[in-house]
């Protein structure tokens, strides 16, 4: 059956609530500043809202259940989407389809996570059954030792180098540097890439993403609602979401998105030459490598070449995690997996200020999440672009 | 190449030892066969009873079928390196004084890809066999190791973490008239020990092979009684601290059945048998639990020798038998209370000895030096459960098949 197309509805007010390395607030709190901040963006007051979609890893003991009565909230739409960086796709595409078929009004979308002194080893102790039972017993390297050896076998099958990736965390630096709210606030060259603390063999310090607290949010809501509230919108031209996808492939080489890619762009109506700007999922610079080939930037193995063909910067031919991703803006746990998504709803809607692309109009954000062995179990991607105003 | 060992230098009384710390503990049930595998020395792995898919991690329902009749079967074991990394950041404080520490992803012959912990002579792009052991945890871990025997693997510091290898360490065995214990002395010499002390109960009793045990290089005969608290206390004050592996070889033994049986003998053999071992393990345990990293002769491995009837009887033996129930029994709470201090707790099931006390008894016997080959393979390879000649590995396995026949069968119900 063909799928349906998101007609009607938009994706709109994004929020980011800036970034903290180590934060005494608690997700709640996080979560409370995002969402009064899209709303806020909107003209709505709490009591209006009747959709909620939230994505963290730290709200324990309580679920977004408990959050609804300690944000006073009255819903008919609450979904939790617990998929780490797929998080922000897939809360939107589900809660495009609710206000579409007029289960919900307005659903916002919100990722927030806390980052006490210590929280990261708690969380990452409880993650997976089969990361305590079958990788935390073998040097306890975290996600870095995962990533570590998918970049040594993606290195060694295609012939990467250390300075291929250093380019994508490079030009994220660079971008970072106009982007206020980004952790990171120094340039970084690439001798200062090649020349970091080494973390897991071959990835060192430039490598990895910095944990820390944050929050980002944006509302789902009907094409008229937005116009009626004069608000800047995105529409959902097309999405995709797979999990556990080539379980047969020894090791990751390729997401979900190689196996749904055609129906993303055959869904938008589009082929990646026409897209102005991608956010990739980037908790690590060999991911952002495999995104840009399974969302058929170039071919499987060609990641290499493309990094060094192109200027992935913003006001280069090819603008990447304009922000600066996670790898310079910092990882605020699932909100990881919404940054992206924000990002680029401003950018297509013109609102990203000193990051802003030059007439961006059409923008992928690809997600990726959940290492819940020895690879990433969930990805999807969708394709937005600028309406309205 | 593995750099060999050096002998450990004398330890200095002003530094404080180091305090012994695990690696991740958890694990789902599914995942402790991996651990009950790794105990005996095998290399098992999930297989789905209905449609043969090899598994692993472990699960509860078959990735293939879903069929929930799943179980544990010994493995082809050879697989390849196709990725590897050396970790130098981890939270963990059991890695990170270890740091840095290499693992890598293998592809198995039999299917699945596992993360492993890489032996120092293998990389990525080898042929490697995988191997199951205990950690510090006391939980089963996949190793690769190379394919071929490379020169001084077995000092590799990831493998020595992993065994309880006689070499460099100090052994006491506490009953020097014990038939195993010449052989064992010699087997573990050869292993590389640096010395061993042997306990003799009741000196003023002679005892032929006494002179050949006393004559032997770097062996000390001590005296020791595991009936008698306070010379266990007096031994434990002089080389409680550096007793690096003890192998508990005493024992008394009567034949004979419940009915007709006297209980003075029975008496003794709880004595000697059970509280014998309690009192070891209260007199030496805690030190040794205090010293599981304290370098190259760290405290390693607290081993018991049972007979393999203490998981079923044999009516011929009812008191010794009921004995070494209790006596398994209580190794199985020692090895609880030992696990938080990575101290191994081995029991070493044997079938009829070869001595005096099972004289009538028909072959297969086990021989004392067979035994002692049995121990010092078991703490080489760093097992926790060993067992010695075909008639224990024989009870073993009709055990873990079905008790209940086990009993009817060795009380003569079967034919």
């Amino acid at each position: 059956m063909r799928r349906q197309s998101y007609d009607g509805v938009v994706l709109t007010a994004p929020v980011t609530v800036p970034y903290v390395r180590y934060s005494q607030e608690t997700a709640h709190w996080w979560i409370a500043r995002a969402l009064r901040g899209a709303l806020d963006r909107a003209g709505m007051r709490p009591q209006e809202l009747d959709g909620f979609s939230v994505s963290s890893f730290t709200l324990f003991p309580d679920t977004p259940v408990g959050l609804t009565q300690h944000l006073g909230l009255t819903l008919r739409y609450l979904d939790t989407v617990p998929m780490g960086g797929a998080s922000g796709v897939v809360a939107a595409r589900r809660a495009a389809r609710a206000v579409q078929a007029g289960d919900a009004d307005v659903v916002a979308c919100v990722a927030g996570d806390a980052n006490h002194i210590d929280s990261f080893r708690r969380l990452l102790s409880s993650f997976s059954r089969f990361s305590m039972d079958a990788a935390y017993p073998y040097g306890y390297g975290g996600p870095n030792a995962n990533f570590a050896l998918l970049t040594d076998y993606y290195m060694a099958e295609y012939g990467a180098t250390r300075e291929d990736f250093g380019r994508i965390a490079v030009a994220q630096r660079d971008n970072a540097l106009r982007n206020p709210d980004a952790l990171m606030k120094k340039p970084l060259t690439m001798d200062q890439y090649l020349s970091a603390r080494p973390i897991s063999d071959p990835i060192a310090l430039f490598d990895c993403v910095m944990p820390c607290a944050g929050a980002e949010a944006f509302l789902v809501m009907r094409e008229e609602e937005a116009v009626r509230r004069g608000l800047a919108f995105a529409r959902l031209d097309g999405t995709i979401e797979r999990h556990n996808a080539f379980p047969d492939d020894p090791i990751q080489m390729r997401g979900g998105w190689a196996m749904d890619v055609d129906e993303l762009y055959e869904m938008a109506g589009c082929a990646p030459g026409d897209i102005d700007l991608l956010q990739t999922y980037d908790d690590y610079p060999v991911i952002s490598m495999m995104q840009f080939e399974d969302l058929g930037f170039c071919a499987k193995g060609e990641g290499p070449g493309f990094v060094r063909d192109h200027d992935l910067t913003v006001a280069g031919d090819f603008p990447h995690n304009t922000s600066g991703g996670q790898l310079s803006v910092g990882q605020a746990g699932a909100a990881g997996g919404y940054l992206g998504m924000v990002e680029a709803i401003r950018q297509v809607t013109g609102e990203a200020g000193p990051t802003q692309v030059a007439d961006a109009s059409k923008a992928v954000v690809s997600g990726f999440g959940m290492i819940n062995y020895d690879r990433g179990v969930c990805s999807a991607a969708a394709i937005i672009s600028g309406g309205g105003a | 190449m593995t750099t060999p060992l050096k002998p450990p230098k004398k330890k200095d009384p002003q530094k404080r030892s180091v305090v012994p710390t695990l690696p991740p503990l958890g694990r789902s049930r599914a995942a402790l066969g991996l651990t009950v595998a790794a105990a005996e020395g095998r290399f098992a792995l999930q297989h789905c009873a209905e449609c043969g898919a090899v598994q692993y991690p472990p699960r509860d329902a078959c990735m293939q079928c879903l069929s929930a009749d799943l179980d544990w079967r010994d493995t082809p074991s050879g697989g390849k390196v196709i990725a590897e990394t050396r970790i130098h950041a981890s939270p963990d404080p059991y890695f990170r004084e270890r740091l840095p520490w290499r693992m890598g992803t293998v592809k198995l012959d039999a299917g699945p890809v596992a993360l492993v912990h890489l032996h120092g002579d293998v990389a990525r792009g080898d042929r490697v066999r995988l191997s199951l052991h205990l950690d510090k945890a006391s939980q089963g871990v996949i190793v690769a190791l190379p394919t071929e025997r490379t020169d001084a693997m077995e000092d590799d510091p990831l493998m020595r973490s992993l065994t309880a290898h006689p070499r460099y360490r100090r052994i006491l065995i506490t009953d020097a008239r014990a038939p195993v214990t010449l052989p064992l002395i010699h087997a573990l010499q050869k292993a590389g020990a640096s010395h061993v002390f042997v306990g003799e109960a009741e000196s003023w009793r002679r005892w032929p092979g006494r002179d050949s045990i006393a004559a032997l290089e770097n062996v000390s005969i001590m005296p020791l009684d595991v009936t008698d608290t306070d010379s266990l206390q007096d031994l434990a004050g002089e080389i409680g601290g550096k007793t690096d592996i003890l192998i508990n070889t005493a024992r008394f033994v009567r034949p004979g059945g419940v009915l007709g049986n006297d209980t003075v003998f029975a008496r003794d053999e709880m004595e000697v048998n059970v509280l014998g071992l309690m009192r070891l393990a209260q007199t030496f345990g805690p030190s040794m639990a205090s010293r599981t990293a304290d370098g190259t002769n760290n405290a390693a491995a607290f081993v018991n020798i049972l007979s393999a009837h203490a998981l079923s009887p044999s009516p011929g033996y009812g008191a010794f038998a009921a004995s070494q129930a209790a006596a398994r029994s209580l190794s199985q709470t020692l090895r609880a209370e030992f696990s938080h201090s990575g101290l191994r707790m081995m029991n070493v099931y044997v079938g009829p000895t070869d001595d005096e006390w099972h004289q009538p008894l028909p072959p297969p016997k086990v021989a004392p030096s067979a035994l002692a080959r049995s121990i010092v393979d078991g703490l080489i390879e760093g097992l926790e459960d060993v067992y010695c000649g075909d008639v224990a590995r024989d009870l073993a396995e009709r055990w873990r098949r079905d008790p209940g026949v086990l009993e009817r069968e060795l009380t003569g119900g079967g034919s």
